[in-house]
């Protein structure tokens, strides 16, 4: 048996370290003069949406991919104040962020807001005490997504048709129990905006009839695989983030916002308050609200959505797959996600969590 | 004078003390921190307070991810064990030596697939419109697809899958080291083969066994992948209620008292197994 060599031991303690440095270094932003160090979602990735910013401003663009606000919070935690410059976010969270500290104000006039229509532009979500703090980018809706070879449009136009037994083992519903839990309130007749602990039995009782008739509840990869692979006909809580970046292989999937209304997500771009960088940060916004940002980003190849700005320059096809002609009356009939506080979200959160464990 | 040295034993087992106690020890102890702080209205981490705790105790749903997560365990421990056990003693002891080989990597081949992609595998073989269902409707064998998907059986069926493989490899170990002379002698006393293996094989392979069944604890009690992809939310399991926490609210205090929790089960498990263990060597 040879023993290891000092020789070797040091040379294996060098790699070690400079593994750890590697790995160090890679998780942390990049500070190289005109970087723009931006958390965001997977449909901001794409080289060809980032690289016009970048070759136009020569800067380069250091994404983080976050799936939530929790895992940007996350982040934040484990760097310094000024590590990061732009965040995109569900814009629900504008005001959870703006009480920890950790949004800058920006100034309205830097941004398109006369091309983005009233409901999107809502103040509710994008301001705290008249000051914004959010510009919004893309929205879409929570509602139903379907296969149209196995369900009439005309039935789906009832919101109460993935309750209904003729579609048992059928339904697929999305786990995000935020939309799901306000889906059900419209189900119920009542207001999605003011859902109250009163309102929890009804709701508990209209999700696990809801579960009961459904084949699966699962998370995005899993609802969207199962609806593809037609193992279920029906997707509550789908919408054009399933259907829309599909319709050259799946001309049969859509969706739909039934008579009684549905549910948008929105996101948003936010500047942080300890960002060093703001003025590129009011830049990067600029461009991804301008025509051709707006385009590349409902276009993504992570998922579809509606850009907040009607001046996007899509091809009239990318709009036929957007339902672009339908948009005016689908967020007339649409509500935006319940504004969260951390008591009313874990009150949700155990209401979905009884319904998960209901029979 | 005399000096004071410390037991070579201890220098010796000084790098593993370093590495437990930097990795585990440490963790859980941050997170035995975190989970006395639960979160106050602000989202900021509170005074110190046992709230989590109680606040777990108190809503029935929670209790029951814990209890899912113990029949759930228990389940595909018992299962992949008898599955894997004879599995194991065939290739220990039926197999040509010069085979074995061969069916150890046939055996443990399903490993050299990421387990993520292994998942969603038997998802599309199980699903309602997967290969399963698919030849048994071609086969006239069913009428319209059943539900082998989406459902905690389908969660135990994707754990049982690669538990069995884990178990085999520890049990079969196990056979393998038994000095073939102990059934010989007992078969020349007039032992039957079943008497011999009884007496003999089986409480000799029984640290195989534990070290299975433990390890299967281990990574089944904490696994989060398996029951999202194949268990269709029929029942919520505690990793999947864990990552609820975190991935919404980062209610980090939360998911921390939740994981300790977990921890207390694992090393309830450690211990039930170690005393079987040595009443096993007695």
């Amino acid at each position: 048996m040879r023993a290891p060599s000092s020789d070797l031991f040091s040379k294996g303690c060098t790699a070690v370290a400079a593994a750890v440095l590697m790995t160090a270094a890679l998780s942390l932003p990049a500070h190289a003069a005109g970087t723009l160090n931006v958390l965001t979602w997977c449909d901001h990735e794409d080289p060809s949406l980032l690289q016009p910013f970048e070759a136009a401003d020569d800067v380069k663009v250091n994404f983080k991919d976050i799936g939530s606000t929790a895992d940007a919070l996350a982040i934040l935690g484990q760097s310094k104040p000024g590590d990061w410059d732009v965040i995109v976010l569900d814009e629900t969270d504008t005001g959870r962020l703006e009480r920890m500290g950790l949004l800058a104000p920006l100034h309205k006039a830097d941004y398109p807001f006369s091309t983005i229509p009233a409901a999107i532009a809502n103040p509710k979500l994008t301001s705290v005490d008249g000051t914004l703090y959010t510009v919004p980018e893309k929205f879409g809706y929570n509602t139903v997504a379907f296969n149209t070879t196995a369900v009439p449009g005309s039935a789906m136009a009832n919101i109460q048709a993935p309750w209904d037994p003729k579609y048992k083992g059928r339904v697929a519903v999305y786990d995000y129990y935020v939309p799901e839990i306000q889906y059900a309130a419209l189900a119920l007749g009542l207001n999605p905006d003011k859902i109250t602990p009163a309102d929890f039995p009804a709701l508990k009782a209209k999700l696990l009839a809801l579960k009961a008739n459904a084949a699966m509840v699962g998370d995005v990869t899993t609802v969207q695989q199962a609806l593809t692979t037609g193992a279920v006909d029906i997707l509550v809580g789908g919408g054009e983030w399933v259907t829309a970046g599909i319709q050259a292989d799946s001309p049969n999937l859509t969706y739909t916002i039934p008579a009684q209304g549905g549910i948008r997500w929105q996101q948003g771009l936010g500047i942080f308050a300890a960002s060093k960088n703001k003025p590129l940060g009011v830049k990067f916004i600029q461009y991804i609200l301008s025509p051709e940002g707006q385009a590349k980003l409902a276009t993504s190849s992570c998922y579809w959505g509606m850009p907040a700005n009607t001046q996007a320059a899509l091809t009239p096809a990318q709009k036929a797959d957007l339902r672009w002609d339908n948009q005016p009356s689908y967020i007339r009939h649409s509500f935006p996600y319940i504004q969260m506080t951390p008591t009313l979200d874990k009150q949700l959160q155990a209401l979905w969590a009884e319904v998960m464990q209901g029979k | 004078m005399t000096s004071r040295t410390p037991p070579a034993g201890l220098i010796f087992a000084l790098p593993a003390l370093l590495w437990v106690g930097l990795f585990f020890l440490v963790p859980v102890l941050i997170m035995v921190g975190y989970s006395l702080h639960p979160l106050d209205q602000s989202g900021a981490p509170g005074p110190l307070s046992l709230a989590d705790y109680t606040a777990f105790f108190a809503e029935p749903a929670y209790v029951q991810a814990l209890i899912n997560s113990v029949i759930t365990t228990l389940i595909v421990v018992a299962i992949s064990t008898c599955l894997a056990y004879p599995f194991a003693w065939c290739i220990a002891c039926i197999v040509p030596k010069k085979y074995q080989r061969l069916a150890l990597l046939a055996a443990i081949l399903p490993f050299w697939t990421s387990y993520v992609v292994r998942s969603y595998a038997w998802l599309l073989a199980l699903s309602p419109v997967g290969a399963v269902n698919k030849a048994l409707l071609a086969l006239h064998l069913i009428g319209h697809p059943l539900m082998f998907a989406y459902n905690p059986q389908a969660t135990e069926f994707g754990f049982i899958h690669f538990f069995l493989m884990l178990n085999t490899l520890t049990i079969y170990a196990s056979l393998t080291q038994i000095n073939p002379r102990y059934e010989l002698a007992a078969r020349d006393l007039g032992a039957s083969a079943w008497r011999s293996f009884v007496t003999i094989t089986l409480p000799l392979s029984i640290p195989g066994v534990a070290v299975g069944a433990f390890l299967t604890i281990v990574l089944c009690i904490g696994d989060y992948v398996t029951p999202q992809i194949l268990g269709g939310f029929r029942e919520l399991l505690l990793p999947q209620l864990i990552m609820m926490q975190i991935q919404r609210q980062l209610d980090l205090p939360m998911a921390s008292a939740m994981s300790l929790l977990l921890t207390v089960l694992v090393a309830l498990a450690y211990v039930a197994l170690q005393r079987w263990l040595r009443m096993a060597r007695l």
